[in-house]
């Protein structure tokens, strides 16, 4: 109960001095879709141990629909937001339902099988606009009354959307859900033996995961004005799993930090252009991906823990040799 | 028999000899530094209550542990750092708890697998067959077909084949029916007879008690008995209090 | 909708199935790796995609004709592999898998990424070598020699690895390590450096499959990231456990693929996964894999 006040304090701390330190709201959105992402993925993989790699499927279609509903049928981005939530639990617990029996290697497999027919749906579904994506949605009233146009408006009642959920998962992991959670991904056959229904419990982190991660893909079409299919390819499931692992997997802070990261990372890699490095000038604005590339090699061979996972880690020691000294 | 090029060899020095032996998985400090030594042809046994570090003893002289520290010499030469592949090469056949046979495999290509060790003399394939007739008449069944008994009598055919002369044999007459017992008893007794030196991780101390010569008594990781046959008959009492039996 | 002509529906079938020979070609390579390393190669299609850019550059930078480059590229990528695996795969060998797939997809970001940044997302032209060029007249249809020769080419590399897998000593070596690598380390076998070579191997098959892809398909940058997803596809429907059942999926699946552009285009970059749900529920272990 502690951590998640803890977490949800900070979190509306920071999250409500940040427009004011001179970073731009639109990239401060795009942060909170992304750390929205990168927690529900996290939620799933981190606690439960088990790879997705189509996560892509239900963030893609949940700003897909989020998008199509504010634009051609007029829903309020609150309504809006829950069809994103919907289509993502339905698509996860379909795709769930068909990959949860398998371990392992297969089972992300299938995910990312999957999640690429969803992909290659919406290059062919007509509502979703194939190459050009569904552009400028409109920022609607929140519940009729509430003007969002004003990107301060919208950050804060994103934000507010996504603390809430963050601090959610928070409390299902610290409740008898998560504990259970945590034992399946420790010591699956123990877990049977106790008497869980694993395939369940796996099932619906799975699902709930998919649904946030469809919310997020919502906010992210809300926020920015626009879905298109990169949303749904299969290198945004591998963004999203840099992220945590970068930020650290299985931790509560680290899809936030990594997802961050990522998002500094990329556009100040992009804005950067042309670098001249003694007498050669390098333009990095087209190598973002070569440079994201190693940085994922670099994380995983030395730094697996994430960010957060070596500062918990060292932490822990200390309070460890502290308690030896004693 | 092994040839007269390997007596002397082994004459002059142990064939297995370990010092201040310690050994981890992962984290978790499993051998404590074991110290213990065989002589050629001799049979020693391992005793102890399961999770004492019998079977990790066997595994970290193979190298097939997390990490190992210490001495480990075989027939003098150094190997404690050496990969599981390149022990194997010296003359030393581990037989495992799970037996290992390949179950995609048939009996036959399971005993051929093992490449044979140039320096030593394998043994050839029909006096294998004579040694363990039922080998012969299930050359072609597939590996999972076989029955405990015969999968364990195919482990131990296997590593004779390589030409191994120090063979770490981990609980052969487990699980079991007293009938196929009393055969490993007799392939034990003959390999001994003819000069093997092995090793032996036993729970039944029946079938250990008349094949060794020396019995070590393991518990968390360290010997703390030694014993000569003579000695284990003497100290039955003693013996059985500390194995918890 | 049956009354399509003949000649098209050969046409479409062929071209089927020489999708079919690279998928058999690419998928067998995966299913090597990580039926003995337990790793999920994600680097494969960029692996591929190197032996198309092999070929073209030799051409453009060196002159070696298109012959000698089918021998030379597989190596020098199978080479590069070797050192891959060697120096930082086998570091995340005792881990959870996810770290292993996790470095070869950032691993294929970066060859990618590199080639993108050279020679831009246009797909460079590389032609057809002189001796296959020109048509063969059935009667009822044309067929383009060059498409029989990647047939009967993949055809030939296909069964000469089985051979290897199935019937010599290395192969049973390679068999029984997938089932217990330890156990057969423990019999003196020396697998961290059979490991190596299955991981080459799977490197050069790859880079072979991009070279016979040059001339067909445009060498572009991304060709690998577009064939690989499908080749999970076909690595999950037919199972880890058979090497004929692998080429025989590949093979099957091209010509479906084909056959479903003529008679129902829409789902034709699909069918392949359609067929994927469909296994999973009837055979979790695909079509021909063994439960482990």
């Amino acid at each position: 109960m502690r951590t998640s006040l803890i977490l949800l304090i900070g979190l509306l701390v920071v999250g409500i001095f940040a427009p004011f330190t001179g970073l731009y709201t639109q990239f401060l959105m795009k942060c909170l879709a992304l750390a929205l992402f990168a927690v529900a993925f996290n939620f799933f993989t981190g606690n439960v141990g088990l790879l997705s790699i189509g996560h892509a499927a239900f963030f893609g279609m949940g700003a897909y629909m989020a998008g199509y509903a504010t634009k051609a049928w007029g829903f309020t981005p609150e309504l809006a937001l829950v069809v994103a939530l919907i289509v993502g639990l339905v698509l996860g617990l379909v795709i769930g339902g068909m990959a949860i029996r398998r371990q392992g290697i297969y089972f992300a497999m299938i995910t990312l099988a999957l999640a690429q027919m969803v992909y290659f749906f919406c290059v062919q579904a007509p509502f979703t606009g194939a190459e050009d994506g569904l552009q400028r949605i409109p920022r609607r009233a929140l519940f009729g009354i509430i003007d969002l146009s004003d990107d301060l408006a919208m950050y804060a009642f994103v934000l507010a959307v996504v603390v809430a959920v963050v601090w959610g998962f928070q409390r299902l992991m610290e409740a008898p859900f998560g504990q259970v959670l945590l034992a399946i991904r420790d010591n699956e056959p123990r877990a049977i033996s106790l008497g869980y229904d694993v395939q369940a419990f796996k099932l619906s982190a799975f699902a709930m995961s998919a649904a946030v991660a469809g919310l997020a893909g919502g906010v992210k079409a809300l926020t920015l004005g626009f879905a298109g299919l990169p949303d749904a390819h299969w290198t945004q499931s591998g963004s999203v799993i840099l992220m945590c692992l970068l930020g650290g997997l299985g931790t509560p802070l680290g899809p936030i930090v990594g997802a961050i990261l990522v998002v500094t990372l990329e556009s100040r890699l992009s804005s950067l252009g042309v670098v001249h490095i003694g007498s050669l000038s390098v333009d990095l604005s087209s190598k973002v991906p070569i440079i994201i590339g190693f940085i994922f090699m670099l994380c995983v061979m030395l730094f697996r823990k994430g960010i957060v996972g070596e500062i918990a880690a060292v932490l822990a020691s200390a309070k460890g040799r502290r308690l030896s000294a004693k | 028999m092994i040839s007269a090029a390997q007596a002397k060899v082994a004459g002059t020095a142990d064939v297995l000899s370990v010092e201040d032996l310690h050994a981890w998985y992962g984290e978790s400090h499993v051998l404590h530094g074991m110290t213990f030594s065989l002589q050629p042809g001799e049979v020693v046994a391992l005793l102890g209550r399961n999770g004492s570090g019998r079977t990790t003893t066997l595994r970290a002289v193979m190298g097939l542990v997390g990490r190992r520290q210490g001495v480990i010499r075989v027939a003098g030469k150094d190997a404690v750092r050496l990969p599981p592949h390149l022990i194997a090469r010296m003359g030393v056949g581990y037989c495992p708890e799970e037996r290992g046979i390949f179950a995609s495999l048939s009996c036959e290509e399971n005993l051929m697998l093992p490449p044979q060790q140039k320096s030593a003399c394998g043994m050839p394939l029909d006096e294998i067959y004579t040694l363990l007739p039922n080998l012969a008449e299930r050359r072609h069944t597939p590996g999972t077909r076989l029955s405990g008994g015969e999968q364990q009598m195919l482990a131990i055919a296997r590593i004779l084949r390589t030409g191994a002369h120090l063979l770490l044999l981990d609980e052969i007459s487990e699980g079991l029916a007293p009938v196929i017992v009393d055969r490993l008893f007799d392939l034990v007794t003959v390999l001994k007879s003819r000069g093997y030196t092995i090793l032996l991780v036993e729970q039944n101390k029946y079938f250990a008690a008349p094949l060794a010569d020396r019995f070590l008594v393991v518990e968390r990781g360290q010997i703390v008995m030694r014993l000569t046959a003579a000695e284990l008959e003497a100290q039955a009492d003693l013996v059985d209090r500390t194995l918890g039996v | 909708m049956f009354d399509i002509p003949l000649q098209v529906l050969l046409g479409q079938i062929t071209i089927g199935l020489v999708n079919g020979c690279f998928y058999a070609i690419l998928s067998l390579g995966l299913a090597l790796i990580f039926g003995l390393l337990n790793v999920i190669n994600f680097a494969h299609g960029a692996l591929y995609m190197l032996g198309a850019f092999g070929v073209y550059l030799a051409m453009q930078k060196i002159g070696v004709n298109y012959w000698w480059s089918l021998i030379l590229v597989p190596i020098v990528v199978g080479a590069f592999g070797a050192l891959i695996e060697r120096l930082l795969l086998r570091r995340l060998a005792g881990l959870d898998h996810l770290y292993s797939l996790l470095f070869t997809f950032g691993l294929a970001l970066v060859l990618e990424g590199i080639f993108r940044d050279i020679y831009g997302s246009a797909g460079l032209p590389y032609p057809t070598p002189p001796q296959l060029r020109g048509l063969i007249d059935l009667g009822f249809m044309r067929l383009p020699i060059y498409r029989v020769w990647i047939v009967g080419v993949s055809l030939f590399v296909c069964i000469a690895t089985w051979f290897l897998i199935e019937r010599t000593r290395l192969g049973s070596y390679l068999r029984a390590g997938t089932e217990n690598a330890r156990m057969v380390q423990a019999l003196g076998i020396n697998v961290p450096l059979m490991v190596t070579f299955v991981y080459a191997l799977g490197a050069g098959l790859a880079a072979f499959a991009g070279v016979l892809a040059a001339p067909i398909y445009q060498v572009q940058p991304l060709m690998g990231s577009n064939i690989l997803i499908v080749t999970f596809a076909v690595v999950v429907i037919g199972g880890l456990g058979s090497t004929a059942g692998a080429i025989a999926t590949g093979l099957a699946l091209g010509v479906i693929e084909g056959l479903s552009k003529v008679f129902y285009p829409e789902i034709s970059s699909t069918i392949v996964f359609i067929v994927m749900a469909f296994v999973l529920l009837m055979r979790p272990a695909g079509l021909f894999g063994r439960e482990a």
